[in-house]
């Protein structure tokens, strides 16, 4: 009897069902448009920023379906999603804060200001409350210097900002009336 | 075709080397050594270190040696009071960003990052500052990761990937906060690590080592845990590498001292893997010839190497049942402890303590397999020593290891033949199962002995050995991505073996994961050093006089009172095993 029968312990069909339905269908396509490049890895960027699009963030069940239908290794997914910057792990919160760590900003006391800003909403810089109101992160110069230092909410400049404020900026966003059904 | 010869001057003297080679290998034909960390001769160029920086006439920067070619006329400065400051100080940013526990590290001073300390005179520190914080993951079976000792160099993501095909680790993050690790940084066990410890075997600190199991020997050892009967066994492989631990020539085979040792240490019996590596040969021998009959499918994949047999869950789960069904020596032995031999001796396997001497890291996790569990709910092997983690032991009980008598392994499980010796290098356990099922299907009482097509340190052998007019196919693999070039051919149908050996590590057992640090001389990985250690053991095997596994009398003994047939009932109960596909499931 030679090799041929050998599906009964193959879990290759349950893991590629589970993969598909993980993305959308554009980005299925993409990946198997683009398995028999020269050097099918060098998509991977593309694939992430695509799903991050779709998604809002790279997530955990897609890195790894990414990682199984484009048989790149999920170790090198998920180095490569921690590696730059515009990728982000975790769903972004209905509002978007960015402390501007600017020079002007910085010696203005933009750390003072992030701080107080973590320390409200108990995160760190690059994550989202638990309530998914929130996310925070670092901007570089927004181009205001003159208002140091300054912090932006969903494109909304505040400034200067003392850490006293920061609360009452919060509430504005936590206040604001619902839409109605 | 003749080579293109290039011609440069290496501190000042002129010499003549192939083209494409680098300025580190040239300087090294002059007898120049340039210090080096992340570079390894046997894996790709990452010249992330920096330490190994050589001047070359015409640049105003240093250049590293390690990933430069040479070309026509270049002039190299491999030393001057520049390029030791340069490098003194690259090594000591490293330093400072290092904890400070040499004394107590368990790299036990063979330390790669402090032997570079020492070579380039760094006397004090001076970048003091921040240095990285990092949680250990020590949730892993085999394998824990420390990124507070890791220096970036690379060289485990590259054995990883380039010897064993699994690319189970990468860079994440970046800059300071840059750590090595499997996905997402999360536990090695639920990754798609396969246990063999090769990070442990090149990393040049301690970011990765094997789990520790010496505290739990030391426990049983001082009668901790009640009075227990510790019976410990050693694989093939150690006997061949742990002089190395002690200073003695690398390949200096030290069976009696190491007896001698853990009759010492106060074992109570002393027995050798290597009689169920005979008892492999016998089991597997039967399922091959069955096989080879018309009963199974081919090609039948060994199945000792529990590094390969994690490999073959995650990575090719589709030709689970090509592989034997016997477990792994280790546990074919450790099970006869808890039963047979228990038994004959009238203890309580409850009060069995059993201690495997092993050239891996991946025993560890195979240990607590769950379909290894012994009928009464008892684990067949409780404790897996390293052969570093047993030399440590041995040091720090003041044992004199190379002035030890010989002794002798206890009765009746210590009685092997030299076929079970050669199952530590790659080739062995195909060569052993040659010798006995060459005598099996020719029917006369003595076959070949010596399989050389089947030795040596190639990666992927193959062979045609012509049995009682029967021609029958062997590959022989070491190294994971020689296994997976292998079982390609097998899938595309390229190739048409009959029995494929497999091993994890590449060179097998002898350059297992949890074998000594070489010495300075030499690398981890280095087919020289497989070689010699190899050898070793083929001289233990041609100066036996027991040299096939079916003439083992202790074997014949077993089988008469306690198992019945090979491949019967109760050897399947207790010798044999299953696989399944398990997540997450490797890339090919």
């Amino acid at each position: 009897m030679s090799y041929s029968c050998h599906d009964t312990t193959d879990n290759w069909e349950d893991v590629k069902t589970k993969c598909v339905s993980a993305l959308p269908e554009h980005i299925l396509k993409y990946i198997e448009e683009h398995k028999g490049d020269e050097h099918p890895e060098s998509n991977l960027i593309v694939i992430l920023q695509m799903v991050q699009h779709h998604f809002g963030y790279l997530g955990q069940e897609q890195m790894h379906a990414v990682a199984q239908l484009a048989q790149i290794p999920l170790a090198k997914v998920t180095g490569v999603a921690t590696f730059y910057h515009l990728f982000r792990l975790q769903p972004r919160g209905k509002h978007m804060i960015n402390v501007c760590m600017g020079t002007a900003c910085y010696v203005k006391g933009a750390d003072k200001l992030g701080q107080r800003l973590m320390d409200e909403l108990g995160i760190q810089f690059g994550e989202t409350t638990k309530d998914g109101m929130f996310s925070l992160d670092v901007s570089r110069c927004l181009g205001t210097c003159g208002l140091a230092p300054v912090i932006m909410v969903d494109g909304q400049v505040y400034g200067p900002v003392t850490p006293s404020e920061v609360p009452l900026i919060l509430e504005k966003y936590l206040k604001k009336p619902k839409v109605p059904a | 075709m003749t080579e293109t010869m290039i011609h440069l001057t290496i501190d000042g003297e002129p010499l003549e080397v192939p083209a494409g080679t680098t300025v580190m290998t040239a300087a090294e034909k002059l007898g120049i050594n340039i210090p080096r960390l992340c570079y390894h001769p046997d894996l790709s160029l990452e010249g992330a270190c920096r330490v190994c920086i050589v001047q070359v006439e015409g640049f105003n920067h240093f250049i590293t040696s390690c990933s430069q070619q040479v070309w026509e006329g270049m002039v190299v400065q491999t030393n001057s009071p520049q390029i030791r400051q340069a490098r003194r100080d690259i090594v000591e940013l490293l330093l400072d960003n290092h904890p400070k526990d040499c004394q107590t590290c368990d790299r036990d001073g063979n330390c790669e990052l402090q032997r570079q300390a020492y070579r380039l005179g760094i006397r004090e520190r001076l970048f003091e500052g921040k240095r990285k914080e990092f949680p250990t993951d020590e949730s892993g079976k085999s394998v824990v990761r420390n990124p507070e000792k890791c220096i970036l160099c690379g060289r485990c993501i590259r054995v990883c990937a380039e010897v064993q095909g699994v690319q189970n680790l990468s860079q994440h993050g970046r800059g300071f906060n840059t750590v090595v690790g499997p996905a997402n940084l999360g536990p090695m066990d639920e990754s798609a690590c396969i246990q063999c410890g090769q990070c442990v075997a090149v990393c040049p600190t301690a970011a990765f080592l094997e789990k520790d199991h010496t505290e739990r020997v030391w426990k049983a050892l001082s009668g901790a845990i009640g009075k227990k009967h510790l019976v410990v066994h050693t694989a093939p492989a150690i006997r061949a590498t742990i002089g190395e631990c002690f200073g003695l020539p690398i390949g200096t085979p030290v069976t009696g001292q190491l007896v001698t040792a853990l009759r010492r240490l106060g074992f109570d019996a002393i027995f050798d893997t290597n009689f169920s590596a005979d008892l492999t040969i016998i089991e597997e021998g039967t399922e091959f010839l069955k096989r080879l009959n018309g009963a199974g499918p081919l090609p039948l994949l060994t199945s000792c190497s529990p590094g390969w047999i994690n490999f073959l869950e995650k990575f090719y789960p589709e030709m689970i049942p090509l592989a034997s069904t016997c477990k792994s020596p280790m546990q074919m032995m450790s099970t006869l402890i808890k039963t047979y031999y228990a038994e004959r001796k009238g203890i309580d396997p409850k009060d069995i303590f059993v201690v495997a001497i092993m050239p891996c890291v991946a025993k560890k996790y195979e240990v607590d397999r769950p379909e290894h569990v012994l009928p009464d709910g008892e684990i067949a092997t409780d404790a897996v020593l390293t052969t570093r983690e047993l030399a440590w032991m041995i040091k720090s009980y003041g044992i004199d290891f190379v002035n030890l008598p010989e002794g002798e392994f206890d009765r009746p499980l210590g009685v092997s033949s030299g076929a079970g010796d050669i199952f530590g290098a790659t080739g062995g356990v195909m060569e052993a199962a040659l010798r006995t099922v060459a005598v099996k299907l020719s029917g006369e009482e003595l076959g070949p002995l010596v399989f050389e097509d089947v030795r040596g340190i190639v990666g992927l052998k193959e062979a045609t050995v012509t049995i009682a007019g029967k021609e029958v196919n062997v590959a022989v693999c070491d190294g994971l991505t020689h296994a997976k070039k292998a079982l390609n051919y097998i899938k595309s149908g390229e190739k048409n073996y009959h029995i494929v050996e497999l091993m994890a590590c590449p060179g097998g057992c002898i350059m297992g994961g949890g074998q000594p640090y070489p010495p300075f001389s030499m690398n981890v990985l280095d087919p020289e050093l497989a070689k010699l250690r190899a050898k070793a053991l083929y001289d233990v095997d041609a100066h036996k006089q027991l040299r096939r596994s079916h003439e083992n009398p202790a074997i014949t003994k077993l089988y008469e009172e306690y198992i019945g047939e090979p491949n019967g009932e109760l050897a399947h109960a207790l010798l044999h095993t299953h696989y399944q596909a398990r997540m997450p499931r490797g890339i090919r």
